[in-house]
């Protein structure tokens, strides 16, 4: 499945401080459905390449990410349980304070 | 040393010379001003034909004076008369006169609206003049809110402009909100955000929400129309790690600039009622890649602790709140002061001072990030960012290794000393135990970096 993932907000320092990644990743249970919580791991393993308590508490994202499934709040589509499709954009955000 | 004395003296006393000569420029350009303002008023001398008709003679409530100033804005059919007679009756507060409340607040106090306050305790410094461009050279050292409302005036005298020249705190906030339609989060810091934002539930206010750090921005309207307060997004505060300051992590002038512009915006569409507030929606700026996301965010969460259906969070749990525990961070952008080490792993600027001039045998290690090196650096100090460090121990050994054979040839009979600086004196101290973990027991950290060196020791080494 391809998938462009995105890095914003700080969180693209975890990942060499490369923002855009264009992932071809396939499930794993071989029914071909890939959720957010298997992205999650994925990336985790496959992209983060420091800090990872920076990116991740528990199985989820830590504090302060939004994540975004084709411009959408993943809260309005299931969070974890969100199912991604081909050529999905999914931008993992981390919120800034500065000004 | 006692030339450079004489000279700082010297250019004290210029300074007091031109400080008084500029006081005095100051005074006289007030009294022209009030006798400007005296002259265009015609209640005081009757002669000003263009506002000798009376404002209650046009039905819809604008001045002849208004509808010369604003005619722009009238001429859009979609905003008009309504939209500027709607923006005249409100009031805005921002919060922050920094880098996204200074375009802020000169859009704000252009655009008419009838009141513009302004919150912060700050002074204007020169090293954040770049984006903070609502404040003049003139005012460096002076309060923030005193200056940025000293330009509002300039560019719009009939906009009343307050001034709040405090900390925003619980005990406060309530009575400086409650006085205004709409709030602007132009502050710094995470525990800011929180406590304006359950401030603006609280009293029922949109909160217009900025922020910029580096070469990116944000920026929603929260609280507002059904839509998400900040904690319905953020219900736990993130590690302190992931908040970055624009003093740590440097920010490009233009950005916080485009993002306060745009809340300038989004609070003249609020307060006129017109067009579609980002409510419910994420503007994502990311100015590298020139690049503008609008996302849409969830909706208000029933179970927020703050704007849910069963919150308790009125004004007195508001007030009884500590955000910054909560948050783990401090509301003032004061820097982090760390004390990991015993005081004999650490001397003063003046001591390492003393020990430089006495040609004592050392290596120093300076364990800021390479592009900070690149700014300024001591003479003869060893660049290993801390990040890199445990890898390049070898490094530091060959260094000691070289100072001893130096001393050697030179026979004097100490150990070479090996000290560790950084910018403000927190990265080192982390070194430093790191280093005496690793087997070089004597290292020590030189307390509060080459800010406390530019202090304490030399006034002309650089501070960035
Ligand atoms: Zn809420």
């Amino acid at each position: 499945m391809q998938l462009t993932l995105e890095f914003g907000g700080g969180l693209e320092l975890l990942c060499d401080s490369v923002k855009i990644h264009n992932v071809s990743i396939d499930p794993e249970n071989g029914v071909g459905k890939l959720i957010m919580k298997d992205l999650l791991s994925w990336v985790r393993t496959n992209l983060i390449k420091e800090r990872p308590e920076m990116f991740m508490k528990g199985d989820t994202v830590r504090p302060g990410v939004l994540v975004l499934v084709n411009d959408c709040d993943w809260e309005l589509s299931g969070q974890l349980d969100t199912t991604l499709e081909e050529k999905d954009v999914v931008v993992f955000i981390s919120t800034l304070h500065g000004g | 040393m006692a030339s450079s004395t004489t000279e700082s003296s010297r250019i004290l006393h210029e300074i007091e010379t031109l400080k008084s000569a500029k006081s005095d420029l100051e005074r006289r350009i007030s009294a022209l001003e009030s006798q400007l303002h005296g002259l265009n008023h015609p209640h005081n001398n009757g002669v000003c034909i263009a506002s000798s008709t009376s404002p209650s003679a046009f039905p819809h409530g604008l001045s002849p004076d208004m509808i010369y100033r604003y005619s722009r804005h009238l001429l859009l059919p979609s905003f008009g008369v309504q939209g500027q007679l709607r923006l005249s009756k409100s009031s805005i507060l921002v919060v922050g006169a920094g880098g996204l409340g200074s375009p802020a607040l000169l859009y704000l106090a252009a655009s008419g609206v009838g009141r513009l306050g302004i919150v912060d305790h700050d002074v204007v410094e020169l090293n954040n003049m770049h984006r903070q461009i609502i404040h003049t050279e003139a005012y460096i050292g002076r309060s923030k809110v005193e200056s940025a409302a000293a330009t509002c005036r300039l560019i719009n005298s009939t906009v009343e402009i307050v001034e709040h020249k405090e900390a925003l705190r619980t005990s406060n906030a309530l009575e400086i909100f409650s006085k205004y339609d709409i709030i602007v989060d132009a502050t710094d810091n995470a525990p800011s955000r929180y406590m304006i934002s359950d401030c603006c539930v609280v009293l029922g206010k949109p909160l217009v929400s900025g922020a910029a750090l580096g070469l990116e921005g944000q920026l929603t309207v929260y609280n507002y129309n059904g839509g998400p307060c900040y904690r319905c997004l953020f219900p736990t505060p993130p590690p302190t790690t992931a908040c970055q300051r624009c003093a740590d992590s440097g920010v490009l002038g233009v950005v916080p600039g485009i993002i306060g512009c745009l809340q300038a915006l989004e609070a003249i569409k609020v307060s006129s009622a017109v067009g579609e507030p980002l409510s419910g929606r994420m503007l994502l700026f990311d100015a590298l890649a020139a690049r503008i996301r609008i996302v849409k965010i969830r909706g208000r969460s029933l179970q927020c602790e703050v704007c849910g259906e069963n919150s308790k969070f009125k004004a007195a749990q508001f007030q009884e709140f500590d955000y910054e525990k909560f948050t783990q961070s401090p509301l003032s952008t004061s820097p982090l002061r760390l004390k990991l080490l015993e005081p004999n792993s650490r001397i003063s600027t003046k001591e390492y001072g003393d020990r430089l001039r006495n040609g004592e045998s050392h290596v120093l290690v300076d364990v800021r990030p390479e592009h900070h090196f690149k700014i300024v650096a001591l003479p003869n100090s060893l660049n290993i960012p801390l990040a890199s460090l445990d890898g390049r121990l070898e490094e530091v050994v060959s260094a000691l290794k070289e100072e001893e054979h130096k001393q050697s040839s030179e026979s004097s009979g100490a150990d070479v000393q090996l000290y560790v600086v950084c910018r403000r004196g927190n990265d080192s101290q982390r070194a430093v135990k790191y280093l005496q973990e690793k087997g070089f027991p004597s290292a020590k950290d030189i307390i509060g970096g080459l800010e406390g060196w530019a202090h304490e020791v030399d006034p002309t080494f650089p501070s960035y």
